[in-house]
Formats: C-alpha cells, sequence, structure tokens
C-alpha cells in the first residue's frame, strides 16, 4: 500500500500538472489501440459472415455435393435410389436484387414440399389459418410458382404484400407467402420452392447443391468415399460448409495484411510512449538520485516507470475501446464493399464487442506501453545517485554514441535486403513483414546521426532564412538530439508508411488503369442490372444476345460466361472466351509476351486454357502444367499454354474457348456481353438501339470509359481504408508532437525566459517554437519520404506479391506525394500553435530564478 | 541627469491569496557611469529591484523612469524595445545557452533585435572581457569565470545604458568572483553604463560608489562615495 501511495505521488500526480499533454498521450495511445480493435472488429464483421444467410439456412447437415455449373437433377435420383438412410435436401442458390431498396439478397430454392416442414414452425404464412380452405393443387401451385416467395423478417414485408425482385436480367413481381424470422443476425434472404427458383433462375435439369444429413454417429470420410463412388466424376461429395471455409481462406491474406497495417498508428504511438518515458526519465533524474539515496533500490526505479507507462496505456486502453468500436462501424461498411468486388459476396454481421476484443485492446494498450517503456526505464535503474545530480550528461550519451547507432543502423538495414529477397513461409510474407519492422528499426537507428546532420547544417542556413529564431530552434533540436531524434523517427514512420502505401497503391492504380486500356478494346458492355460481385455471374438471355448481336450498327458481339469453382480447395472463376471475336480485336498482356492471337489460337477447339496471374500464385501452377477440372458431371484435364496478367479479382481466372466450356455446360447464356460497334455507326447511336431492343430486360450499359471509371472508382473505394489508417497513425504522430512540444517548452522554459530578458518579443518566441515545429516535421518528411521509397520496395515487390501475386509495375504518384507531405508539415506546425502559446505564457521572471 | 529613476516605488506580489509587499517606497537614481551595489538578506527585494530596472516588472504603485520614460507607460513591444537597446542582463548562474557556442551567445541579443554586424560586434565584446580566442568554445567548455565572463560580455553586446547584475559572483569562488567584479567595475567606467549589482560580496559593497542597503523591501541606507 505504501509503494502505491509513493507509486502515485511520484509518478502519477505530477502527470496531471500538464493536463494537455496528458490528453493528448492518453488519445495518441486511445487512437493506437482504436485502430486496431477497429479493423479487427470490422474485419470479423465484414469478412467473417459471408454467404452465411446460405449456411444459416442449411440447417444441420454434414455432406454437400456440388459440381462445376450446377448438379445434374439426375443426382438426386441416383443419391435417393441408393440404400443408405440419408436425407437429401436439393437447393438452388443465387442472389436477387430487390429493385425497392436496391439490396441484393441471397435468393435459395429448397424442396418446401419435402422439406416445408422443417421450417414451418418459423414460417408465419398466409395460409397457416385453417379457416382458408385451400385445396392441396392450389398449394403446390403457389409453392412451385416462381411468383411466390418466402422473406425474412427484417426485410419488413408481411404475407400478402409484393416484392418486386432482379433476378438475372428480368424483374419478376413476387407475391411474399410468408415470413420467417432471421436464423443469424440481421441476414436477410429470399426462399422459394426449388421448382419455381428454377424457373425464376431460368436454370432447369441442375441444381446447385445437395446437403446430406447421414444418419448419426457416422464417419464422414467414409460417408463421402462411400457416395462419391456411385457419382458422377465432376460431382464432388465434400462436408458441409467447406465453400464458406474456402472463402475464409481466400480472405486470410487480405484480413492479414490489413489487421497489419492497423498496427502502423501502434508502432507510431510506441515511439511516442518511448519518447514520453525517455522525457520523464530526465526530468526526474534528481528524484532519482533522491529515491536511491533515500533507500530505493534499482527494481523500484525500473517498476515506477514500467508503472508510469502502464498506466498510459491503460488509460489509452478505456479510450480505445469506445473509439474503436465507433471507428468499426465506418471501417465495416469500406471492408464489406472491398470483400464484395475483390472475393466473395457478403453481407457485413454485426459488431460485437466481446470479451476477447476487450482484453486484445487492454493487451496491445498496456503491452505496446511497457514493451516502448523499457529501453528508457532500464537507463533510469542504472542511474546513479551522483549522476542523477549531473546535468546534460544525458544528452551527451545520445551524441556519443551516434557513430555506434549508425553501424547498428547499417546492419539492420542490410538484414533488411536480405529478408525482403527471401520466400514467403506457409503462404505469408513473414520475411517480408520482417525487413519492414527491420528497416523502420535501421531508421530509428539512423536518426540521431541525421538530425544531428541536417539539423547543424539546416543552422546555418534558416538562420541566414528565417532568422535567429530559426538559427536557436535548430540548435535547440541538435542539442536535444536524443528527444529530437525520437520525434522525428514517430512522424517519420507515420509518413513512411503513408509514402510508401501511397506509392503502392498509386503503383497499383497506374498498373490497372494500363492494364484496362488493353483489357476493354469494345465499344459498349453490358450486364445484368444490380450491384457487381466477384462471385455473382447474373446471365442476360440469350434471345437478347442475338437480338442485339443482328442490330445493324453491331459489328460483332463478344459472349462471356463466368462460372464459380472450387479448384484445389479454393475458389476460382471458370470463364469462357468467344475465339471469333476476340481473334479480330482483342489485345492482352500475357507472360510469354507472344501476340494474343498467336496464344488464343492454342484454346480454339482444343482442352487448352489460359490462366490469371493470381491464379498460378494461388496453385502453384505454370505454363506448360496440367490441370484438371470437374465440370459438370465430367472431369477433363486442360494444359495451361499462358498466363495473363490480371486485375479484376483475386479469385483467380481460368479461360478457355467458349465452344469448349458449352461442350461440357450446355448453357448458352452469356454473363456478359462486350458490343463491338460497326464501323459506320455511331456508338451514341447503337447505346440507343440497345437499350430499345432491351426493353423488358433489365441490363446495364456501359462505355469503354464507363467502366474504367467505374474499375477506378471500385479500387479507390477499396482503398479507401489504407488511406484511412494511414491518416489516423500521421494523426496520432502529429498529436504526439504537440504533446512533445509541450514538454519540450515547458523543459527548456528557462531559455525561453532568458530570451525574454536579452530582448526578444512574445511573437519571436512564438516563431521560434512554431520553427521547431517546422522543422521536426520537415525532418520526418525528409526521413519519412527516404525510409518510404525502400518500404514501398518491399510492399510492391515482397509484401504484395507473396500475398496477392499480382505484378504490380512502380509509379511515383506525385501529386499524391506532394499533396500528402504538404499536409503533414502543415499539420506539425498546427500542432506547435499551442506549445507556442505555452511559451508566451511562460513568466520570465518565475522561471529564470528556478532551481 | 540620471538614466535611470525609481520614485516611491512599492511592488506587491499575490502569493497563495496573500499579499507580500516585495518593495516598499523605493526611491533610487542611478547615472551613467554609477556603479551601485544592491546589498540586503536574501528576500530584501534586491531582484525585484533590478527586475522593475530592467522593465522586466512594473511597480504596483510610483514610478521607474528610463531616460525619463516611465516603463509603465510602455506597452509590450515598446518593452522588448527598451531591453534591447538600454537594458544588459548578468545572472549568478550565468544563463548560457548550452547548445551555442561562446560568439553565438553573445550575438544573440544583437539577432534578437535583428542588428546587423552582429559577429564583429561579439568578437569585440568578448576582446572587452578578455576571451578573444574562444568564441567558438562551447559553455561546457570553459570555467565558472570564463563563463560570467560570456554572461557580461552578452549583457554589454547591444551597448546598453544600463547594466543589472544579480548576484553575479554567487556562483563563484572569492577569487574569480573578485576578477568579475573588476571587470563589471571598469566596464562600467569605460562604456559609461549604469551598472547595478544585487550582491552579498563585502568586496563588491568596498568597490561601488553607491552602496543601498535593502531591509524588508525598504532603502535603510544610500551610501555615496
Amino acid at each position: 500500500m505504501a509503494r502505491w501511495k509513493l507509486f502515485y505521488r511520484l509518478m502519477i500526480r505530477p502527470l496531471f500538472h500538464e493536463p494537455v499533454r496528458l490528453v493528448l498521450m492518453v488519445l495518441t495511445v486511445g487512437l493506437g489501440v482504436a485502430v486496431v480493435l477497429a479493423i479487427e472488429l470490422a474485419g470479423t464483421a465484414a469478412a467473417g459472415s459471408f454467404r452465411s444467410s446460405m449456411e444459416s439456412l442449411a440447417g444441420d447437415n454434414d455432406l454437400e455435393v456440388v459440381a462445376s455449373g450446377g448438379v445434374p437433377e439426375t443426382v438426386v435420383a441416383t443419391l435417393a435410389t441408393q440404400p443408405y438412410p440419408l436425407r437429401l435436401s436439393p437447393r438452388m442458390e443465387d442472389f436477387a436484387v430487390d429493385t425497392r431498396t436496391r439490396e441484393t439478397l441471397p435468393l435459395i430454392g429448397l424442396d418446401l414440399i419435402a422439406e416445408g416442414s422443417r421450417y414451418a414452425p418459423s414460417v408465419n404464412t398466409d395460409k397457416a389459418d385453417s379457416s382458408n380452405k385451400v385445396t392441396m393443387e392450389e398449394s403446390v401451385r403457389d409453392l412451385e410458382n416462381p411468383e411466390s416467395v418466402w422473406v425474412s423478417a427484417s426485410l419488413g414485408k408481411q404475407a400478402g404484400e409484393h416484392i418486386s425482385l432482379l433476378i438475372n436480367d428480368r424483374v419478376l413481381d413476387c407475391v411474399v407467402r410468408g415470413v420467417f424470422p432471421e436464423l443469424s443476425g440481421d441476414e436477410n434472404a429470399i426462399l422459394m420452392d426449388i421448382a419455381g427458383a428454377q424457373s425464376a433462375l431460368n436454370r432447369f435439369g441442375r441444381v446447385d447443391r445437395i446437403l446430406i444429413k447421414l444418419p448419426a454417429n457416422s464417419n464422414l470420410e467414409e460417408w463421402q468415399k462411400r457416395l462419391s463412388g456411385v457419382l458422377p466424376p465432376g460431382v464432388e461429395v465434400r462436408p458441409q460448409g467447406t465453400g464458406t471455409e474456402e472463402n475464409r481462406k481466400m480472405l486470410a491474406a487480405f484480413r492479414w495484411n490489413l489487421r497489419l497495417l492497423s498496427y502502423i498508428a501502434l508502432v507510431v504511438g510506441a515511439f511516442l510512449i518511448y519518447n514520453t518515458i525517455s522525457v520523464s526519465v530526465v526530468r526526474r533524474r534528481s528524484e532519482i538520485g533522491i529515491v536511491r539515496a533515500l533507500g530505493g533500490d534499482r527494481r523500484d526505479v525500473l517498476a515506477a516507470f514500467l508503472g508510469e507507462a502502464a498506466c498510459l496505456g491503460l488509460a489509452g486502453a478505456l479510450v480505445g475501446l469506445p473509439l474503436g468500436r465507433i471507428m468499426a462501424g465506418g471501417a465495416v461498411k469500406l471492408m464489406a464493399a472491398t470483400v464484395e468486388s475483390l472475393y466473395v459476396s457478403s453481407r457485413p454481421g454485426t459488431i460485437a464487442l466481446t470479451p476477447y476484443s476487450l482484453a486484445l485492446a487492454l493487451l496491445i494498450g498496456v503491452g505496446v506501453a511497457v514493451v516502448s517503456a523499457l529501453s528508457p526505464a532500464r537507463e533510469a535503474m542504472q542511474v546513479s545517485p551522483v549522476d542523477a545530480m549531473a546535468q546534460g550528461r544525458r544528452e551527451y550519451i545520445a551524441r556519443a554514441h551516434k557513430g555506434r547507432d549508425l553501424a547498428i543502423a547499417a546492419v539492420l538495414a542490410g538484414l533488411a535486403a536480405v529478408a525482403s529477397r527471401m520466400p514467403a513461409v506457409a503462404g505469408k510474407p513473414l520475411f517480408g513483414y520482417l525487413a519492414t519492422i527491420l528497416l523502420i528499426a535501421a531508421a530509428a537507428y539512423a536518426m540521431p546521426a541525421l538530425v544531428n546532420f541536417i539539423s547543424r547544417i539546416a543552422a546555418g542556413v534558416l538562420g541566414k532564412l528565417f532568422g535567429v529564431e530559426a538559427m536557436l530552434a535548430s540548435r535547440s533540436l541538435a542539442g536535444s538530439l536524443r528527444r529530437t531524434s525520437v520525434l522525428v523517427g514517430a512522424l517519420a514512420t507515420a509518413v513512411a508508411m503513408m509514402v510508401s502505401v501511397g506509392i503502392m497503391v498509386g503503383s497499383f492504380r497506374q498498373t490497372v488503369v494500363s492494364w484496362m486500356s488493353n483489357q476493354l478494346p469494345a465499344d459498349l458492355y453490358l450486364r445484368p442490372a444490380g450491384d457487381a460481385a466477384a462471385d455473382r455471374h447474373p446471365t442476360i438471355s440469350v434471345e437478347l444476345t442475338e437480338k442485339i448481336a443482328a442490330l445493324p450498327g453491331v459489328a460483332a458481339v463478344d459472349r462471356l460466361r463466368a462460372y464459380e469453382i472450387s479448384y484445389d480447395g479454393m475458389p476460382a472463376t471458370l470463364a469462357s472466351v468467344d475465339l471469333r471475336v476476340l481473334r479480330a480485336y482483342r489485345k492482352s498482356d500475357f507472360f510469354s509476351g507472344r501476340p494474343t492471337s498467336e496464344v488464343l489460337e492454342q484454346l480454339r477447339g482444343k482442352n487448352n486454357i489460359i490462366v490469371s496471374e493470381p491464379f498460378t500464385f494461388k496453385h502453384k501452377v505454370k505454363t506448360g502444367d496440367t490441370i484438371t477440372l470437374a465440370l459438370g458431371e465430367s472431369r477433363a484435364s486442360f494444359q495451361i499454354v499462358d498466363v495473363y496478367y490480371d486485375y479484376a479479382s483475386e479469385r483467380g481466372y481460368i479461360l478457355m474457348d467458349r465452344d469448349v466450356l458449352l461442350s461440357f455446360l450446355p448453357d448458352e447464356r452469356p454473363a456478359n456481353l462486350a458490343v463491338f460497334v460497326a464501323p459506320d455507326a455511331k456508338a451514341g447511336e447503337v447505346r440507343k438501339e440497345i437499350q430499345e431492343a432491351a426493353a423488358g430486360h433489365r441490363i446495364l450499359i456501359f462505355s469503354d470509359r464507363d467502366l474504367r471509371t467505374e474499375a477506378v472508382r471500385i479500387f479507390d473505394r477499396t482503398f479507401a481504408i489504407t488511406y484511412a489508417l494511414e491518416a489516423v497513425a500521421v494523426i496520432v504522430a502529429v498529436m504526439g508532437i504537440a504533446g512533445a512540444l509541450i514538454a519540450l517548452v515547458i523543459d527548456r522554459r528557462r531559455e525561453l525566459g532568458l530570451l525574454r530578458f536579452l530582448g526578444a518579443s512574445s511573437g519571436q518566441l512564438r516563431k521560434l517554437i512554431l520553427v521547431e515545429a517546422g522543422l521536426l516535421g520537415l525532418l520526418a518528411n525528409l526521413a519519412g519520404f527516404v525510409m518510404g521509397y525502400f518500404l514501398s520496395l518491399i510492399l510492391v515487390f515482397v509484401i504484395n506479391k507473396q500475398s496477392f501475386g499480382w505484378t504490380i509495375r512502380f509509379h511515383w504518384p506525385v501529386a499524391m506525394l506532394l499533396g500528402a507531405l504538404t499536409v503533414v508539415y502543415a499539420a506539425t506546425v498546427v500542432s506547435g500553435l499551442y506549445p507556442a502559446r505555452v511559451a508566451v505564457r511562460l513568466n520570465p521572471l518565475e522561471v529564470i530564478h528556478e532551481e | 541627469m540620471a538614466i535611470l529613476s525609481l520614485q516611491s516605488v512599492s511592488k506587491e506580489y499575490t502569493s497563495d491569496g496573500q499579499s507580500v509587499r516585495a518593495l516598499d517606497g523605493v526611491t533610487l537614481e542611478v547615472a551613467e557611469g554609477e556603479f551601485v551595489a544592491l546589498v540586503g538578506r536574501s528576500g530584501c527585494g534586491k531582484s525585484t529591484l533590478l527586475h522593475l530596472a530592467g522593465a522586466m516588472d512594473f511597480p504596483t504603485s510610483g514610478t521607474v523612469l528610463i531616460e525619463g520614460k516611465a516603463t509603465s507607460d510602455l506597452d509590450d513591444a515598446q518593452q522588448t524595445q527598451l531591453r534591447r537597446e538600454k537594458v544588459g542582463f548578468v545572472f549568478q548562474s550565468f544563463q548560457l545557452l548550452h547548445t551555442l557556442t561562446v560568439q553565438e551567445n553573445v550575438e544573440l541579443p544583437l539577432l534578437l533585435a535583428g542588428k546587423a554586424g552582429a559577429r564583429e560586434l561579439a568578437l569585440e565584446r568578448l576582446h572587452w572581457v578578455e576571451l578573444d580566442g574562444l568564441g567558438a568554445r562551447y559553455p561546457h567548455q570553459l570555467s565558472g569565470g570564463q563563463m560570467q565572463r560570456v554572461a557580461i560580455a552578452r549583457a554589454l553586446a547591444h551597448t546598453p545604458r544600463i547594466l543589472l547584475a544579480d548576484e553575479p559572483t554567487g556562483n563563484l569562488d572569492t577569487m574569480t568572483g573578485g576578477v568579475i567584479l573588476e571587470l563589471l567595475l571598469r566596464l562600467t567606467r569605460e562604456r559609461k553604463t549604469a551598472t547595478i549589482l544585487a550582491t552579498h560580496s563585502l568586496e563588491a559593497a568596498s568597490v561601488c560608489d553607491t552602496l543601498v542597503k535593502l531591509r524588508d523591501g525598504r532603502v535603510e541606507e544610500v551610501t555615496r562615495r
């Protein structure tokens, strides 16, 4: 108890003497914690619940039967005739858009006659009232009618009301026959009878999945083997939820990288905690001496400073918890949009603060604070009572170690270079991350030498340019080398991450933009209305396609068809290309560098495929390899004849000749159309003709420019969250600088008071502090820019490549970098305003005579 | 004619809600080239008198005139200007900036005032205090006496009419203190500054032109030699 009292009096109470600084300090830690927590919560909500409506309504089954392009209905019969006590649930699974709210909803077709009883207790139907006399024929007709739907309660519909649904390129006016409560969270879904769903989707003869409930206590693997034996080769039996697991696996790299990005603000916070405790140690040197002289031992000193850091961390964690919950609300929207456009249809779940998130916040808040404080606390422990009275020794130590630190920096930078050349470990760029950490550490060690060198050079130049205040400011920064280096290191780390992520995103954006100019040779592009998603491929009816192809202004129509398939335990997209059109028009970038026509000619009528770069990365395949694909009922081997650059989806694409695909999956409906306008026709007029031809269909028509704009918009939205994370890191750093400048002003109050005695005006004192803030900003921008450049090389060529497999061409986003660096610099100068005010308000008479 | 004139000057402070009278009706005139020693016990008001004389603080009642102008009538900018042109301060603990060289410390008031030729003037002032050749050193490379000489050179950098020294020998040994006193006296004579020295030193009291004894904020005795 006595120790706690002493700890409070000596360590905690003094913190409240500088309330603004204390608040800034707690906020910086709090923001760091909040960002990590927000990304964790948002990641779980946005990426963890995809397809959960499908799975929630799937019930407690054991196995599922799937096939690329759908499972033939005959398989249901095959399974049903087996002499096993199996419960079979064939399902159609697709998406529909509520035309009123424009919300995309899972559309599930079930055998309601066979399975209705399982849902009946929870379904409130308009025919439930026994007083209504309904014949059996009427009931069955209602069920099979594609206009009969059952909706989840959160859609706010009542039985008997109408709902207008966009399914593929058609709008269906449906009648709500019943309402079922949400099975998990607030997930919406539309239920139809399976026959109605087939009719609405215009897909007959196939179902998307057959769910199988095995007898109790069955061996899953044994049954899997047994059932596989009776099914066609292309049809797969696997544990239920395998698709969800595959999607989760696919999202792992995305979540992992975002999670790591969220730790930047925390790293910046760690620098600032280190600085705070270092300042605390310097300020309390005499107190340390007194405590030691009065009987305190080294461990007491160590515990006191670690305790101070832990208290700051705890306060930061407590601030970070609610802040993180609020930030997660914004983050989840951005992440969900990215997941949907790049990976898989998803609907964000609810954000829940769990005991785990509470523990995480406390752990990272207190943990980072204590770890950051270890070094200065250990130094405090080493201080002897006699040394404690020696003024200026500490800064001397910092100066004396510059050379040694520079040598350590060189070694760390060398190790970073080595780590950046190492391969991925278990699919994760662990050595890439290590290289990043080593580079940041190298920069931190090089900082004193850099700050000393630049501020000494700057003293003369700045003195001439901006007067004596600038000279004093640069001398003061060089004089407090250790403190300055840590502050510059903190801000430089934030700036470096901003620069490196900015370069990476800018390079990626430029790569995508120039790639698109090759990929979009057609004049007009058509797809069914509704939101686009990486795993949704609604189709356009064949009649409409033919009608458009026959229009006089249309020279050719490229029909693209895509299916979601599972290959080697991961989701992938299988697509077909219309070679007659492609040969004449399309240009593509291939790994081999061969002309497009030559590569595509190899696909014609053969079991040859080309695959996208992300596919080769995920499945470790290359040109010349043969892969086996399950297509419909059969399995067939295909040879990879080339690999093409692709930035449309991270899922990975397999492309084959349309005629070859049709021979396996005879469904002629295309998912997208690329329309080439005849040389003598005008695109605007052809667009009008298409719109007229498409009357009654809901399709969207884009020009190549629209599509590029849309793609860039999606790209920018995808990376909005990374910019937000960088912004928070910079805010944390700038707030830390403001807090540190207040400390600097208070510690140098005698000097500032003296300047007043020597004739300095209040304006000159203000200028002095603002110039110091500006110099810190300048040094941090400079160091951050250089560090950021090297980090960007690791991000672009190591971490991105090993995480996602994309080839990104390096590009300097000059305008973005100039803008961002200017904003950071301005923010740093602004952060000096309050400390400058504190400096001006100091009473020189009081401070000059202070002991 | 008096460069500095204090007329019935009183100064009260409020400390912990209680009013403390640091100076009480002090009247004093200091002429050009006059060396004044303020003596008295700690807390008798010596430092307060120096602050008022240097326009760093203002009387609660009475008037402080520097070259005939009342300091209380000056706004912040005019006070700053006054310090830049007419007043130099020397402190017991030297108050040198450790990040600046000796020469840069001396240049500082000139640079703050935006005066041209600071380097040459600083070298000249260092010559006055017999520190030629030490301009490139840093304060921590000097002895206590040398540091106080630098502080005096800095106080004289802008050729002030009034030099205010608060216990300038308090941190020095007797011999060094004596040397500093001699220096201050010589410079007062040569440069015709009005020097006021707050001191406990008997030696200082013995060499001054005017000895002012303060007691509880009042002038107890003025001895002119």
